[in-house]
């Protein structure tokens, strides 16, 4: 049990915990001593005080019991949910450590059933084992020891017993760890189907779907059920097979024991008694076996939660401490950068550019081309398969990831708001912005005059996903987040695309305005969106076209040029075709803007 | 209490659906006590017959054994199919819950989905229900054995002595009153728990599944620390929920204690005064014990039973949720429809306090395309929103072909609109599933037919495994635009009567959106079109412009009429050529 560990700084809880229990164990098992002085001693002696004093030994050891086990369940407490608590934080951090390309393997749905489900099977099972394990060991050897007093030979049974009660376990657990595991891939499953219906609902109802998509969980809830009936079957002849071989063992000991009492070597309550322990024990086995389920069920849990803390993130700090930048360097430059996503094609092939401090450099390329690729690989979240990455003339692999993604303020494409209020949102690029540096930041990006307009200003309320603002609402407030920080690099990866043109502008103005020092790398479809840039990036299918200004990339880059005129004649195209379908609007000339 | 006693009610009805696994579990449980009771009665008589040395009945012996082994397998064997059919029940019941709960989903209003944490509503239905499960299964088992076992023991002490049988019978109720009060001052405890078990998976849901933004802010410490807090609240209602609960079984145990030792005073005093033998007594003592076992293996389960409890009431929640109105029972399927779109007089708001689209009016001919433009927050969405009739109306009506949608079943309304979001969403399946969403049963043909008219088939081609590619959760390594051209395809191939496009091309490069654009425009031929969008091709098409400021309409007309105007649209125009 890899997680034991996460146990440790219980030790002495556990310990108190189960020691504890053992003592009520023993209290226990001294009632019916007791019990039998008040019987054979008491009732036939007619002696009322001594019954009296004995009864109230009796409620004094009962009561001494309910304390011990009160402690227990206290401990027990403490401890299981102490470790569900350790685990979970372990696990947290380390899904914040990995990598894009673990978070894509993994996808968020199991990870949360594992933070959740899984941690809560193991919590359990370190609860029951506190109280239920440390009392029936001690009552099982108790028993044994006692039988073996009585008479060594007939003891022999129950020690044959053992090891085949052990195969029993061993099998069960070996055929059932599988299924439960299988158990937990069904709950995911049914948990991703859950979560994209919620997602997804507005494009489930427009395409009527919602007859199939409850199919698709019905069945999904049908073949977890199914498999939890499978394994819980299987799991529940843990406690028949268990009575089984005992009986069978109490059977074999009175068959044998007949032939010793009549031979004259044992007595009749010598056996009464062996029987009697035999029960002992299998009461106490009954209960292990129970706790072998909860054990096993655990273990499926605990290996889907281990298989999440041992993945090592394919990107990691190596650096110790951060290095000192070089002020000479350019800030952004690629040596030859190719990179793969994992089982695909080059997604970029032979990347080299430099990006001075202070200047713009556009990206531009047709979909899929790479350009979202290559802003990832700038920020780190995956390290190039060949080639070198640099940000202020230190390898990207050498910075810290931290330290590196803190200077850079990005504004990704699907820009994704939290919930919290729209000044959390804002105070994820810096921490510690005044609500001045908040509603600055939001003036640049043109959200204020929306935000003003809110009862409660930057102190409104976001949603999940922001659903209560527009597409181009979020757009900018994803924006206002990315410039609070005051970016040495500011990437914009096609994050004007729901901004209609007016506000297009204004933004892009008060950006000049407002942030002239700071790098800028504008990833756009819009050749507009590019054109003042002091370089252009052409990328086709992950090759780097082009590089250079617009003047010259025209010139010399085929792929450019066919974009840009594609672009200058759009409109222009679009409404000939328009018309020649529609016949609706005259021809319109227009030039792209400046 | 009063939720408790509610909950438990409807549970009981759903498990009320498999009575027969019900009755079969409380046969096999009577019949596995019945042989269990009578293989202990066996045990005693064949020690009997070894009475000493010299005297031992070793033919009647081995009968007995032959038997005692048959009882202890039937014992057995009852013990697992009790075991088999508990489980069934239990897991039948809780996948009941779960269709229920998602059919609900699908007749909830779209406000439900944008109020609630997914992540929340996620846990409710695996957590929660499995909870329940988990509970049901150990709380039938022990409820129906223990209800035979109870019910033979007390027959057998009433036998032996009606007094001292009394004495038990007096001291149990107090039993049930202890765990009934230990249970009740920690339920409090176990809903809160489950509320925080709630909010933290809300938490997770958003924070992991945004992972990528997380990392790109360097907001993972950040969020970890907020884990940490809702961890470290959970750890404390847990750990209240559990121990409260978990003192059930021991302060039962300590009742029986005392009825123990009752048993023992009361019946010595008895026996001394000669009214039973000692034996009785001893007897009584074992009788007594496997009496009240049941009552404490319940409440040795009462933590499992008390978060089962706590999690039945979510589960309910959102059945109790206030549901669309449902189609009226006379609702028309729209079929060959014209495609004549109207807005009258129409008015909406999300929330009360802030009126948004107030008396609204337009006519959109069949075939025609309309375009809304406006500001960003200006309410383009929300049109959206009310054509599909994803929200209801506060006042006035939408017509499609002069029936007001409220008479037409939603289903057929919305299947007749084919829809493009700026928001891309594909499910965890391969491409060619996701294109063929809206038409399942589409053939290879038609499903590569609508990829080209989309633009998507050469990227799908350089896949690794084509069109039989599998898309992760949330799209994995597609990018944005790729995403686009599929739901795009996606809707080419459901062929619709009307179209509604919400930024439908705002992720696609230029190139490739003019060649979409163009198969729009080739599908927008005869039917009428909802676009909104930014750019000026398909704007000054437009039949009908309808510009949009602050939830109202600004102004309306063709692009010229409005140039005319010199207003609002003007301005908005004009913006981009600077």
């Amino acid at each position: 049990m890899k997680l034991i560990r996460f146990m440790k700084s219980y030790r002495i809880q556990f310990t108190l915990g189960s020691a504890a229990k053992l003592t009520e164990a023993v209290l226990e098992l001294y009632l019916p001593i007791l019990m039998a002085r008040i019987i054979d001693v008491g009732i036939p002696t007619a002696d009322r005080d001594y019954v009296i004093k004995t009864g109230l030994w009796l409620l004094l050891f009962a009561f001494a019991g309910l304390c011990c086990a009160t402690v227990c369940q206290y401990f027990a407490a403490v401890t299981s949910q102490g470790t569900g608590t350790n685990i979970r934080n372990a696990l947290m951090d380390k899904i914040a450590s990995l990598s894009y390309r673990e978070l894509d393997r993994f996808g968020p749905s199991t990870l949360i059933n594992r933070l959740s489900s899984d941690v809560g099977y193991v919590q359990q099972m370190v609860a029951m084992t506190m109280r239920l394990v440390t009392r029936a060991p001690f009552i099982c050897i108790g028993a044994v020891v006692m039988s073996i007093g009585i008479d060594r030979g007939l003891s022999l049974v129950f020690a044959a017993m053992i090891p085949l009660l052990g195969l029993i376990v061993f099998l069960l657990m070996r055929i059932t760890s599988p299924l439960y595991r299988r158990v937990q891939q069904r709950l995911d499953t049914f948990a991703r189907v859950v979560r994209e219906n919620l997602s997804g609902v507005r494009v489930i109802r427009a395409f009527a779907r919602t007859g199939q998509e409850r199919n698709r969980a019905d069945s999904a809830a049908d073949e977890l059920s199914d498999a939890y009936i499978h394994v819980a079957g299987l799991s529940a002849l843990m406690n028949p097979a268990t009575s089984i071989v005992l009986n069978a063992g109490i059977i074999v000991v009175l068959y044998l024991g007949a032939s010793k009492v009549f031979a004259g070597r044992l007595s009749q309550g010598d056996l009464l008694a062996m029987t009697t322990y035999a029960t002992k024990i299998l009461y106490a086995l009954l209960v292990i076996a129970n706790l072998v389920v909860l054990v096993t069920k655990a273990s499926a849990s605990s290996a889907r939660i281990v298989e999440v803390l041992e993945t090592e993130p394919s990107v990691t700090d190596t650096a110790a401490a951060p290095p000192e930048p070089i002020p000479v360097a350019p800030l952004v430059e690629f040596q030859d950068v190719s990179f793969a996503y994992s089982g695909g094609d080059n997604a970029l092939e032979h990347i080299s550019f430099r990006l001075p401090r202070g200047k713009t450099l556009g990206i531009v390329g047709v979909t899929g081309s790479g350009k979202s690729t290559l802003t990832s690989l700038i920020q780190r979240f995956y390290d190039p398969d060949f080639g070198r990455v640099f940000f202020e003339g230190i390898a990207a692999w050498d910075w810290l990831q931290s330290a590196l993604r803190g200077r850079i303020g990005v504004v990704p494409q699907n820009g994704t708001l939290f919930s919290g209020t729209i000044a959390d949102n804002i105070r994820w690029g810096k921490e510690d912005a005044s609500d001045e540096e908040v509603v600055a930041a939001l003036k640049t990006a043109q959200c204020w005059d929306f935000v003003s307009g809110l009862p409660d200003g930057i102190n409104t309320l976001i949603h999940e996903g922001g659903k209560n603002f527009s597409g181009g609402q979020k757009q900018r407030l994803t924006i206002a987040r990315a410039l609070v920080r005051r970016p040495l690099l500011l990437i914009l990866d096609d994050s004007l695309s729901a901004l209609d043109y007016r506000t297009d502008l204004n933004l892009r103005r008060a950006l000049a305005a407002d942030l002239r020092e700071t790098t800028v790398i504008i990833v756009s479809q819009r050749i507009s969106s590019v054109v003042s840039a002091d370089a252009i990036l052409v990328l086709d299918d992950g090759k780097q076209a082009g590089l250079g200004n617009h003047e010259y990339l025209l010139r010399t880059c085929k792929a450019y040029s066919e974009i840009y005129f594609s672009q200058a004649e759009a409109p222009k195209e679009g409404i000939d075709l328009a018309n020649k379908t529609r016949q609706s609007a005259p021809p319109l000339d227009r030039h792209r803007g400046s | 209490m009063q939720t408790k006693r509610g909950s438990l009610h409807r549970l009981l009805t759903v498990i009320a659906g498999h009575k027969p696994a019900v009755a079969f579990t409380l046969l096999f449980a009577a019949l596995s006590s019945v042989a269990g009771v009578y293989a202990t009665l066996l045990l005693g008589r064949s020690i009997d017959l070894i009475a000493g040395s010299g005297d031992v009945d070793f033919p009647g012996l081995f009968r007995t054994l032959w038997v005692l082994g048959g009882m202890y397998l039937c014992s057995a064997l009852f013990g697992w199919l009790v075991n088999l059919t508990a489980n069934r029940v239990a897991y039948r019941t809780a996948r009941d819950l779960r269709h229920r709960a998602f059919a609900k989903l699908g007749r909830l209003p779209l406000s439900f989905f944008d109020r609630h944490p997914h992540g929340d509503l996620i846990s409710r239905f695996t957590v929660d229900l499995d909870s329940v499960s988990d509970a049901l299964a150990l709380g039938l088992v022990n409820l129906f054995s223990g209800a035979v076992v109870v019910v033979s023991a007390l027959a057998l002490m009433l036998s032996l002595s009606p007094a001292i049988t009394l004495v038990i019978l007096l001291v149990t109720p107090l039993c049930f009153l202890v765990a009934w009060l230990v249970a009740r001052s920690s339920q409090q405890s176990f809903r809160r728990q489950q509320a925080v078990v709630g909010e933290m998976s809300g938490f997770v849901s958003e924070i992991v599944g945004n992972q990528k933004t997380v990392k790109a802010f360097g907001y993972e410490e950040k969020s970890a620390e907020r884990f940490k807090e809702i961890n470290g609240r959970l750890y404390t209602v847990g750990k209240n929920a559990q121990f409260a609960s978990s003192l059930v079984n021991p302060s039962a145990r300590f009742v029986d204690h005392i009825s123990y030792l009752l048993v023992g005073v009361v019946g010595g005093f008895i026996a001394m005064g000669g009214g039973v033998s000692v034996g009785v007594v001893s007897s009584f003592l074992i009788y007594s014990g496997q009496f009240s076992k049941p009552f404490n293996e319940i409440s040795g389960i009462m933590s499992n039973l008390q978060t089962a409890f706590a999690s039945l009431d979510r589960i309910f929640a959102i059945l109790d949720e206030t549901e669309e109105q449902p189609d009226a029972p006379d609702a028309k399927a729209l079929a060959d429809i014209r495609g004549e779109v109207a807005f009258q007089d129409v008015s909406f708001s999300y929330s009360k306090d802030r009126p948004l689209i107030q008396d609204l009016n337009l006519r959109a001919e069949p075939g025609s395309l309309v375009a809304i433009v406006g500001p960003t927050g200006a309410g383009k969405t929300t049109i959206v929103n009310l054509l599909m009739r994803f929200y209801e109306l506060d006042g006035g009506a939408i017509r499609v072909d002069d029936f007001p949608s409220t008479d037409l079943e939603r289903d057929s309304l919305r299947r007749n609109f084919g829809m493009v979001l700026q928001e891309t969403w594909l499910f965890s399946g391969t491409i060619k599933e996701n294109i063929a969403y809206g038409k399942p049963d589409a053939t290879d043909e038609e499903i590569i037919a609508a990829a080209k008219f989309a633009h998507a088939h050469s990227f799908i081609r350089q896949l690794p495994q084509g069109y039989d590619t599998p898309i992760g959760e949330d799209g994995g390594n597609l990018s944005q635009g790729q995403k686009q051209l599929l739901t795009i395809a996606r809707v080419m191939l459901t062929n619709p009567a009307m179209l509604i496009l919400d930024e439908a091309t705002s992720s696609i490069d230029t190139l490739t959106e003019m060649r979409v654009q163009r198969a729009f425009f080739k599908m927008m031929q005869g039917r009428t079109s909802f676009v909104i969008a930014h750019r000026l091709s398909t704007i000054v098409s437009a039949d009908l412009i309808l510009v949009l400021d602050k939830g109202r309409i600004v102004e309306t007309g063709t692009h010229f009429a409005l140039l005319a105007k010199n207003g609002f649209y003007t301005s908005l125009y004009q913006s981009q050529f600077q």
